[in-house]
């Protein structure tokens, strides 16, 4: 497979390397530039830098913002690939579509296309790495084995429930919070930030499900009821693309009680809207997804998301009021133009 | 004059920024999940803990299930991997669609019984089928596989006959024993001529996951990394198999060798099964088996 320096001929329903990625992500910045930026944030224990596409219209003052990662699991590939299909999408959408364009106008996209990259190349080493999930970090003293579960190194209930402690382990979560480079470059740059952040979205999978938090199975967060409402709304908008159901429910209920995710780390940080979404399918190739289903579960996942974001935009910006007022101001105008009474 | 202040209060609303149209919101009903608090005045972050029961030990659900929630669906999954060492073959594939109702209660102190209610869908042909099923996870010492009984509505009803005794016969006289790596390969991909090996893979490890399951778990079937035809006076055709399955709840990647036969009059009979250690396990004993 060879890297195609043309935006218009990237195959964005293929799975691509991590050089590939990261020349896709240098060619959006040199497509949109008015509206497109790289930022490094932090590097993976092999170095590397871990970067987001920061995604947004030019106002001149500090926006709220999204955020999107995809790929904390390596083995996970639909996940950024659905990454570089949201860019691809809003990036196509906000030039005719004015709900996205206002979108653009009042929020930043922050989207990591791949959070755990050392683990991601790890997987397109060969055949036997393909399933590798954790990162690349080495175990502790006296462990002979790798990587540290990075959905369980948050900083939320850390260590408590759905971690094992056997560095062996795909759940072992490290030797403290964010003790890992990959989980630390997140909560350094959106907890210096979080005030800003409406929407925390990390992209994962296999399953067919929307999580809301936490997934300790003694807590439930304040705004629940919200949370399930808007992830139902989702659900729905998922299923009228491609007939697919996904299940909606706090992870503890429908999955496993788990700690340390960064969802629940983000929706301790006051961040009030945050999703795991655990993509296709159910289990048939679970996480080798072949490349003909990439396409339509983009499809899915991104009308799911786009209805979190338009919710936390729309909670956030009165666009709905505007609306109503500007409706209400028609008719009555309507109204004294023929002289019919309202009472 | 009213109508000017109705106008005037409406334009004075629209440039209030955080005036919203609500959705409802988590006081309106707080009586929809059992341990949700309701959000206080000051928007405090603070995690609301459970207050009545301190303990943290997984309670089991009893009673009617929730057929979203985990008991459930993990019941379902064991009646999928029955379902397939029963009536599964190279041209029918068997996983669970929509889990419709469940139950689940204790057995004295021999282990707890399930009963469900849910569609299946044949993934080859694409046909959705109802079921009913009662399991039984025993309680006690070592790892005792469930006891599951299922019936399903003309599950056998599209015929497969003619498919499977064409395949058969194609191996039963091929010169050269087939052999086939990674079904699917890290793509995704399988070879269309390679399909029904990748099925039999599937059904030969569905006897694995049903042995293997509890109610602590969730199997499913990752990849077939090699399966090799063997020479054989039976009638069946036999197979060695080396298996990835993906235990959800873990999350571990656990490797099975398998030696199994299958015919379309016998389906598939597993004869031999033994778990392979994870590399990790191998390095650390220098001595191998």
């Amino acid at each position: 497979m060879y890297f195609l320096c043309n935006r218009a001929q990237y195959d964005y329903y293929k799975y691509h390397p991590m050089s590939e990625i990261t020349g896709w992500m240098e060619q959006m910045v040199k497509d949109h530039p008015d509206v497109v930026t790289v930022v490094k944030y932090g590097k993976t224990y092999e170095s590397r830098d871990i970067s987001l596409l920061k995604i947004g219209l030019n106002t001149g003052k500090e926006k709220k913002a999204i955020w999107m990662d995809c790929g904390i699991h390596a083995r996970e590939w639909i996940a950024p690939a659905f990454c570089q299909y949201f860019v691809r999408e809003i990036l196509q959408t906000y030039k005719t579509d004015a709900k996205m364009e206002e979108m653009m106008k009042n929020v930043d996209f922050y989207v990591t296309p791949v959070l755990n990259i050392d683990g991601y190349i790890y997987t397109w080493e060969n055949e036997t790495t393909r399933l590798w999930r954790k990162n690349r970090s080495p175990g502790p003293k006296n462990c002979s084995c790798y990587g540290t579960d990075l959905n369980r190194n948050f900083d939320a209930n850390w260590g408590t429930v759905g971690v094992s402690f056997n560095c062996c382990s795909n759940t072992y979560p490290g030797t403290q919070p964010a003790s890992e480079p990959e989980a630390k470059a997140v909560t350094d740059f959106v907890g210096s930030r979080k005030d800003i952040f409406l929407c925390f979205l990390t992209i994962h999978s296999y399953g067919q499900l929307i999580l809301v938090p936490y997934g300790h199975p003694n807590y439930t967060a304040p705004n629940y009821d919200e949370l399930m409402m808007v992830g139902k709304g989702a659900a729905e908008a998922i299923w009228k693309v491609h007939g697919m159901d996904y299940t909606v429910g706090a992870s503890p209920d429908v999955l496993y009680a788990n700690s340390g995710s960064s969802r629940d780390w983000a929706r301790m940080q006051g961040i009030p809207l945050t999703f795991t979404f655990e993509l296709r399918d159910n289990g048939t190739y679970s996480f080798e997804l072949p490349e003909d289903q990439i396409q339509p579960t983009c499809e899915e996942a991104y009308s799911g998301a786009l209805h979190i974001i338009t919710y936390a935009h729309d909670k956030t910006f009165s666009g709905a009021v505007a609306n109503a007022a500007v409706t209400l101001w028609s008719i009555l105008l309507a109204a004294g133009v023929t002289g019919a009474t309202l009472m | 004059m009213r109508l000017v202040v109705v106008l005037a209060v409406l334009m004075g609303v629209s440039g209030i920024p955080d005036v919203t149209i609500s959705p409802p919101t988590a006081s309106a009903d707080t009586s929809a999940h059992p341990n949700s608090i309701p959000e206080t005045a000051d928007e405090s972050e603070q995690i609301k803990a459970r207050t009545e029961e301190g303990a943290e030990e997984d309670v089991m659900a009893t009673g009617e299930l929730n057929p979203n929630h985990y008991p459930a669906t993990r019941a379902a999954q064991v009646v999928q991997h029955y379902l397939n060492t029963r009536y599964g073959s190279p041209f029918r594939l068997i996983g669970v669609q929509t889990v419709h109702s469940g139950n689940a209660e204790d057995v004295a102190d021999s282990g707890r019984k399930y009963q469900l209610e849910l569609s299946v869908n044949d993934i080859i042909s694409n046909t959705t089928r109802t079921c009913s099923a009662e399991l039984f996870f025993p309680k006690g010492k070592g790892q005792q596989p469930p006891e599951v009984n299922a019936s399903c509505e003309e599950l056998l009803k599209i015929d497969i006959k003619v498919q499977e005794e064409a395949l058969y016969q194609k191996y039963k006289t091929n010169q050269t024993l087939m052999s086939a790596q990674y079904l699917p390969d890290s793509h995704g991909h399988i070879e269309p001529d390679m399909k029904p090996f990748w099925h039999l893979g599937i059904l030969a490890s569905s006897f694995i996951m049903l042995n293997e399951s509890t109610e602590n778990t969730l199997y499913n079937m990752a990849q077939v990394a090699n399966i090799t035809q063997l020479t054989t006076e039976e009638d069946q055709l036999e197979f060695d198999c080396h298996t990835l399955l993906h235990e959800m709840v873990s999350q571990e990647i656990i490797h099975w060798k398998m030696l199994f036969t299958w015919s379309p009059a016998e389906g598939v009979k597993v004869l031999q099964m033994k778990r392979l250690p994870h590399r990790h396990e191998r390095e650390k004993s220098p001595k191998t088996n």
